[in-house]
């Protein structure tokens, strides 16, 4: 299983990482950050289909994004 | 804090994506959705791919990205808006075994910086331009630039830029690619995951021509002001597809590795 | 190759133009880069670095205009490198952004004016009509550049040096303030050889990759609350410590009751009539200063003291006059005579303003 983290200090919600996710389980939430930005995330029961792909990383603008994947994951991906 | 606790790895997992090292751990004061946050990243990767990142030298320019001296933990040093081609020459011919770098708006190349450029570029200065084309002034607050598209609106043309009043976008790739001493000159785009991957690709190239001697390397970037445009940053990244990319074709515009001989 | 000896190790006098002597002078003082573009009454100087400053390990660039010269100055100053540019005045016009962005971002370097007559385009001959934009500035914002003003050929080979080291010495642009007289006459000059440039030269600030340190960044922008004011509060003390650079040549000031001023090629010229007027028994002596800035105003203030009086003469329409009236204020006033631009000066133009100011009694 693989999973991404949004570090909600660097997001300034520009959304662009929604465009990119294959699986589409990127959303806004409904959280602010300290500056006043509402932040992406992947809700907890939507993160069981992430593939661990990183193209929200690649396209993320403010390196807000870390993209862990399982080795596990990667070998059933291979397969 | 939280974050921190997320990251930690479990015994069966490891990052799909790292961060370099020369990237500092900080907030940008960039805009939502700009692009320059991916091409500093992008410049971050290729200099540490490179194992280059103590022999670096960049020269900053005048715009939006002036502050990428606050990313890059890398020695800067600030030029005259548009004299950034000329201060790396003078940084170059002192330091003959040292990576140089400028990084440029278009409206600090292509505009009052035409001449430097185009003349570093015709010497065959052994350095990178990394090049961000956003079709705007963005400091200043979205005046009409020499890439502004026609029809695009700006505060100096309200009316939209006009062919027979303002004349035509430049293309630089082009034109770069024309001169002599070039030996690398591409454009990319920054607005998809496809492009982002095609344009670190180019970044690098632009790296390597200087590294190995051949000549002058160029890598133009399309990338998005979604607050100059006024519009959010998905729609900007659909203008980037829509609008930008038929009038700059991406691609390698001129590459002497591929049998084009060294300049 | 500046450096001819005789077997006994004895410098050989050469016989060379005072734009061959900044060349030379540039060279001996460790210059490795120069960066220049054409224009008259200069070209001497490029054109000597051309194939002298590559053989000496050096890099030479033509640039496509004085705009970049001088950036490139900025660029090969920011890596420590003892660089150099040199122009006449409507190309150190154009240089005058890249010159305060070096002082504002502390970045040695030397730039050569053979001062020609103007405004704009103006003609060839010579000229001190940039006696203003030399020493008060010449660019955007409060800076100074420390500023030479050769005389002699020997005096434009001496000063290249000397510009060399006030550069880095006080992380400071320098300008060597010539004239197309200077630059164009021949003399004899001994060369002489000084003390090699240490390694260590700005190697606490120069860039050349942040290894093993944290890295360095080199500029002019202070945004941050009180960061200008503090950098120019910083950079105020330094040019106020500069004023113990100040020098000049007195020449017969002792028993003067006229002290002539006048700097560079003017200077000297004024020294001939000075000769004439000594020989028909006229008390009057000259200074001339040798730094422009610092000014050796303290020097004029103590000859008025002494109750002497003043001329100025300088070959423009009266601007180095302002600085010595400052000088003395308070004490005695400065007589004026400018040499319009555009004709040339002899000794013999001076001996009439000379013996009206002393008449002035």
């Amino acid at each position: 299983m693989s999973r991404v983290v949004f570090l909600d200090e660097r997001c300034k919600g520009c959304l662009l990482c929604t465009t990119v996710c294959p699986k589409g389980i990127i959303v806004q939430s409904s959280r602010f950050n300290r500056q006043g930005y509402k932040v992406a995330e992947v809700p907890a029961d939507a993160m069981k289909d992430c593939t661990g792909c990183a193209s929200c990383a690649l396209i993320c603008p403010d390196v807000a994004i870390r993209v862990i994947k399982s080795r596990k994951a990667k070998k059933a991906g291979k397969e | 804090m939280q974050a921190d606790e997320r990251l930690a790895l479990a015994d069966d997992e490891q990052m799909a994506f790292e961060v370099p090292d020369v990237l500092v751990d900080r907030a940008t004061h960039y805009c939502p959705g700009c692009h320059h946050g991916i091409a500093h990243r992008l410049v971050a990767e290729v200099l540490e791919e490179m194992g280059v990142v103590d022999d670096t030298i960049c020269v900053a320019s005048i715009g939006c990205s002036v502050f990428i001296y606050n990313y890059l933990a890398v020695d800067s040093v600030e030029a005259p808006h548009g004299r950034a081609p000329a201060v790396a020459t003078g940084v170059k011919r002192g330091r003959t075994d040292k990576i140089v770098f400028t990084y440029q708006g278009d409206g600090d190349l292509a505009s009052i910086g035409l001449a430097e450029v185009m003349h570093a570029a015709n010497r065959g200065e052994r350095i990178t331009i990394v090049f961000v084309n956003n079709t705007v002034y963005g400091m200043t607050g979205g005046q009409m630039a020499p890439t502004t598209l026609i029809g695009q609106k700006t505060t100096t043309c309200p009316g939209g830029r006009c062919r027979d009043r303002e004349g035509m976008p430049i293309r630089m790739a082009e034109i770069i690619a024309g001169l002599g001493g070039v030996a690398y000159s591409a454009r990319a785009s920054l607005d998809s995951v496809k492009n982002i991957r095609a344009a670190k690709k180019a970044v690098r190239k632009a790296f390597d021509v200087q590294q190995q001697g051949l000549g002058f390397g160029f890598v133009e970037l399309l990338s998005g002001c979604p607050t100059n445009w006024r519009m959010d940053a998905v729609k900007a990244n659909t203008r980037i597809r829509e609008e930008m990319i038929p009038y700059f074709p991406l691609g390698v515009y001129k590459d002497v590795t591929e049998g084009e001989g060294v300049c | 190759m500046p450096h001819n000896t005789t077997d006994t190790g004895t410098p050989e006098r050469i016989f060379i133009k005072g734009n061959e002597a900044i060349a030379h002078g540039a060279l001996a003082a460790g210059c490795r880069c120069y960066f220049g573009y054409p224009i008259t009454p200069q070209n001497d100087i490029p054109e000597m670095m051309s194939y002298a400053l590559p053989d000496a390990g050096g890099e030479f660039v033509q640039a496509e205009s004085e705009v970049a010269s001088a950036n490139m100055l900025l660029g090969a100053a920011a890596a420590g490198i003892r660089a150099l540019t040199s122009s006449s005045s409507p190309g150190i016009s154009l240089m005058q952004e890249a010159i305060s962005y070096m002082a504002g971002s502390e970045l040695p370097g030397v730039i050569v004016n053979m001062n020609r007559g103007g405004p704009g385009l103006g003609d060839i001959g010579p000229s001190q009509g940039d006696y203003f934009q030399s020493v008060k500035g010449g660019g955007h914002g409060d800076y100074k550049l420390l500023v030479l003003a050769p005389a002699t050929c020997q005096e434009c080979y001496d000063m290249m040096v000397q510009a060399f080291d006030l550069a880095f010495k006080y992380r400071n642009p320098v300008m060597v303030l010539g004239d197309a007289i200077v630059g164009q006459m021949k003399e004899p000059v001994t060369p002489w050889k000084p003390a090699a440039v240490p390694a260590t030269e700005a190697a606490d600030w120069r860039l050349e990759g942040a290894k093993g340190r944290k890295p360095r960044l080199l500029k002019s922008l202070f945004l941050e609350d009180g960061a200008l004011a503090g950098q120019n509060r910083h950079l105020q003390a330094k040019y106020a410590a500069m004023q113990a650079e100040a020098k000049a040549e007195s020449f017969l000031t002792e028993d003067a009751e006229l002290i002539v001023v006048a700097y560079g090629s003017i200077g000297r010229i004024a020294k001939s009539a000075i000769r004439k007027l000594r020989a028909q028994g006229h008390k009057v002596g000259l200074v001339r200063p040798q730094t422009l800035f610092p000014f050796p105003g303290p020097l004029l203030r103590g000859l008025a003291e002494q109750g002497k009086r003043f001329l100025t003469i300088e070959h423009n329409c009266g601007q180095m006059v302002e600085d010595v009236r400052l000088s003395i204020r308070g004490i005695v006033d400065s007589a004026f005579y400018g040499h319009m631009p555009g004709e040339m000066p002899g000794s013999d133009d001076f001996l009439a303003p000379i013996l009206d100011a002393m008449g002035g009694k």
